[in-house]
């Protein structure tokens, strides 16, 4: 199973230092450029990497145990910290799971206000990625733009949801809050910044001879390897294979709006990073179609069982108030089953299996962290690496602790 | 999902399908576990089927249910953009299951979880340890007889770290009030 060359094998190449023996160097969990804590017990031949074995676990809270004994709308707290540079994307994953199994049909206008804010946390996550893929190499500059317009996204995300980062903004059956009023004013205000920092951080880093030396070729891995080892999202798209769900199965307002899929070639740091780049743009595209082509209404479906009635009814006749109390008391309940749904989060397949019970609390909520299965690939891409390609490979995985833990 | 796909492995698997069901569009087939890599490689080979992707790997415990777990196999196909899930029950004082992780190498680290949290052993996995808890951890936190409030037993100090505390212990207890001090 593990395809690393073998330590004979390694001796054999003239091209591997003259070291006989072989270190065992701990790159721990506390480490600067081990961003969300995971520690990797490295074997070096010298300066090469022979083999790399990730150790994860650090921040493990036990979201699944944990949600074993909430209610199915207690736990979207739970999911705002699964990938917590996106918690939009996470929130939208499990409400679409849940709706799935009630066979919910939403308004028109709660799917594209949900694409609209989904395609926002994306941006943010793949400005995350890029800024700290490039501080790890010395760019700082460029991390501290891409933070400026992290920092502007989710100012408009506090003025919709009222909190910058775990923002529990999906119900299940719709929405906690409208967009606001001015969400098209103050979307076509920071646009241009957000076009501005992506070029600044372009002519930065893109360009770069010391970024193009360390990051092209290094990390790479075929399209084969990548599927076998489950990769998905940008990380298996920079290999070449055009596998998206918003287009291979579209969700929520993904049908109705025109973009591209970014592929790359050759599956090496220097991909990961153009494709991020180029979904950048690409979700701008999304943001702005959607919000020409708005529909009014509601953003929460008009179901009793699902949807918490308005409060002047619950404090004012017993039928609201029974309502009201049930929901929050007991939960929704969802039908016997199980369900499997993805969603294509800022890292990749994003999916819930969840196993009902037909009460108000999940059996079962397993979610399928897109960026665990590429960790388990780490040690592929970084076969016959030198340590400095370590940093770069482990970040343009993206690779974000909440997730990979739960 | 795929009717097509489920149809496919019920005809060629007869006697090794349990049940199938395709509720709420996801078509599953609950599956003899000792038939799990033969149908896993048919899965992943077959011309019609292709799923080259394990999405995912996971275990449920159904806790007054005979047999009491289940592994279970989300595949998706890229080429022909189909699902299949794959569910293998699993008996309580038989928690074994054959890896497939040569098939999927994305199995390595899925099934590497689900023995840290489920306890069931794969046959064939060449590291079989555990991914989230620390090694040295007991029992298998996501079974459903697992307290949610259970606490682990507090683990031996270190060499190192033992010495550490003994130096403390001399020039600084006793000096005043500490944390664990009687």
């Amino acid at each position: 199973m593990n395809q690393q060359r073998s330590l004979a094998a390694l001796e054999q190449d003239p091209a591997v230092g003259q070291h006989e023996d072989v270190m065992v160097l701990n790159m721990g969990p506390s480490h600067p450029a081990m961003h969300g804590t995971v520690r990797m017990v490295l074997t070096l031949d010298g300066e090469i990497v022979v083999k790399c074995d990730p150790e994860i676990g650090y921040l493990h809270r036990g979201f699944a145990k944990q949600c074993e004994v909430a209610t199915w709308t207690q736990v979207f707290p739970y999911t705002d910290r699964l990938n917590y540079v996106s918690p939009i994307l996470n929130n939208l994953g499990y409400a679409h799971a849940v709706e799935q199994m009630l066979e919910l049909e939403l308004p028109a206008r709660c799917n594209y206000v949900r694409t609209v804010m989904g395609e926002v946390s994306r941006i943010c996550d793949h400005f995350t990625a890029i800024g700290a893929g490039a501080l790890e190499l010395g760019a700082m500059s460029a991390f501290l733009y891409a933070i400026e317009a992290r920092d502007l996204i989710w100012d408009l995300v506090e003025e919709v949801t009222g909190a910058r980062l775990t923002i529990s903004y999906a119900r299940i059956g719709g929405l906690k809050y409208d967009l606001t009023d001015d969400f098209e004013e103050r979307w076509a205000s920071i646009e241009p910044r957000l076009y501005e920092t992506l070029k600044i951080v372009d002519q930065l880093a893109t360009k770069n001879r010391v970024f193009m030396d360390r990051m092209e070729g290094t990390g790479a891995i075929s399209a084969e390897d990548a599927i076998s080892y489950g990769f998905t999202g940008p990380c298996l798209r920079s290999a070449g294979v055009a596998y998206d769900i918003r287009k291979d199965a579209p969700y929520f307002a993904y049908g109705e709006v025109d973009f591209e899929v970014p592929v790359g070639t050759k599956g090496d740091n220097y991909d990961r990073y153009l494709v991020r780049m180029a979904e950048v743009e690409q979700s701008i595209r999304i943001i702005r179609q959607c919000l020409r082509n708005m529909p009014d209404g509601a953003i929460m479906v008009d179901d009793p069982h699902v949807a918490l009635p308005e409060k002047d009814v619950v404090y004012n006749s017993i039928e609201g108030m029974i309502n009201h109390f049930k929901i929050i008391f007991e939960g929704i309940q969802v039908p016997a089953g199980e369900i499997y749904s993805a969603t294509e989060a800022g890292n990749g397949e994003l999916g819930f299996y969840i196993v009902s019970n037909g009460t108000g609390q999940p059996w079962r909520l397993r979610v399928r962290p897109p960026c665990f299965y590429m960790m388990g690939g780490i040690d592929r891409m970084l076969e016959g690496a030198m340590i400095a390609d370590i940093i770069p490979t482990f970040d343009t995985i993206n690779m974000i602790g909440g997730e990979i833990d739960r | 999902m795929s009717k097509k796909a489920l149809k496919l492995v019920t005809k060629k698997f007869k006697k090794s399908i349990i049940d199938t069901h395709d509720r709420f569009g996801n078509h599953t087939a609950i599956v003899d576990k000792a038939a799990i890599r033969d149908i896993c490689l048919f899965c992943r080979d077959d011309e019609k089927l292709k799923f080259d992707l394990m999405a995912d790997l996971t275990a449920v415990d159904y806790l007054q249910r005979e047999p009491r777990f289940e592994v279970v196999y989300n595949l998706y196909s890229i080429e022909l953009k189909h699902r299949l899930r794959l569910r293998a029950p699993i008996a309580e004082g038989d928690e074994t299951i054959d890896t497939v992780c040569d098939i999927w190498r994305a199995a390595n680290w899925a099934e590497r979880e689900v023995w840290d949290m489920y306890g069931i052993k794969f046959e064939g996995h060449p590291d079989l340890r555990r991914i989230l808890m620390y090694e040295e951890f007991e029992g298998h936190p996501l079974r459903k007889d697992y307290p949610i409030q259970q606490s682990q037993p507090r683990m031996d100090l270190l060499r190192a770290e033992r010495d550490a505390v003994e130096e403390y212990k001399t020039y600084f207890v006793g000096r005043g009030r500490t944390a664990d001090s009687k």
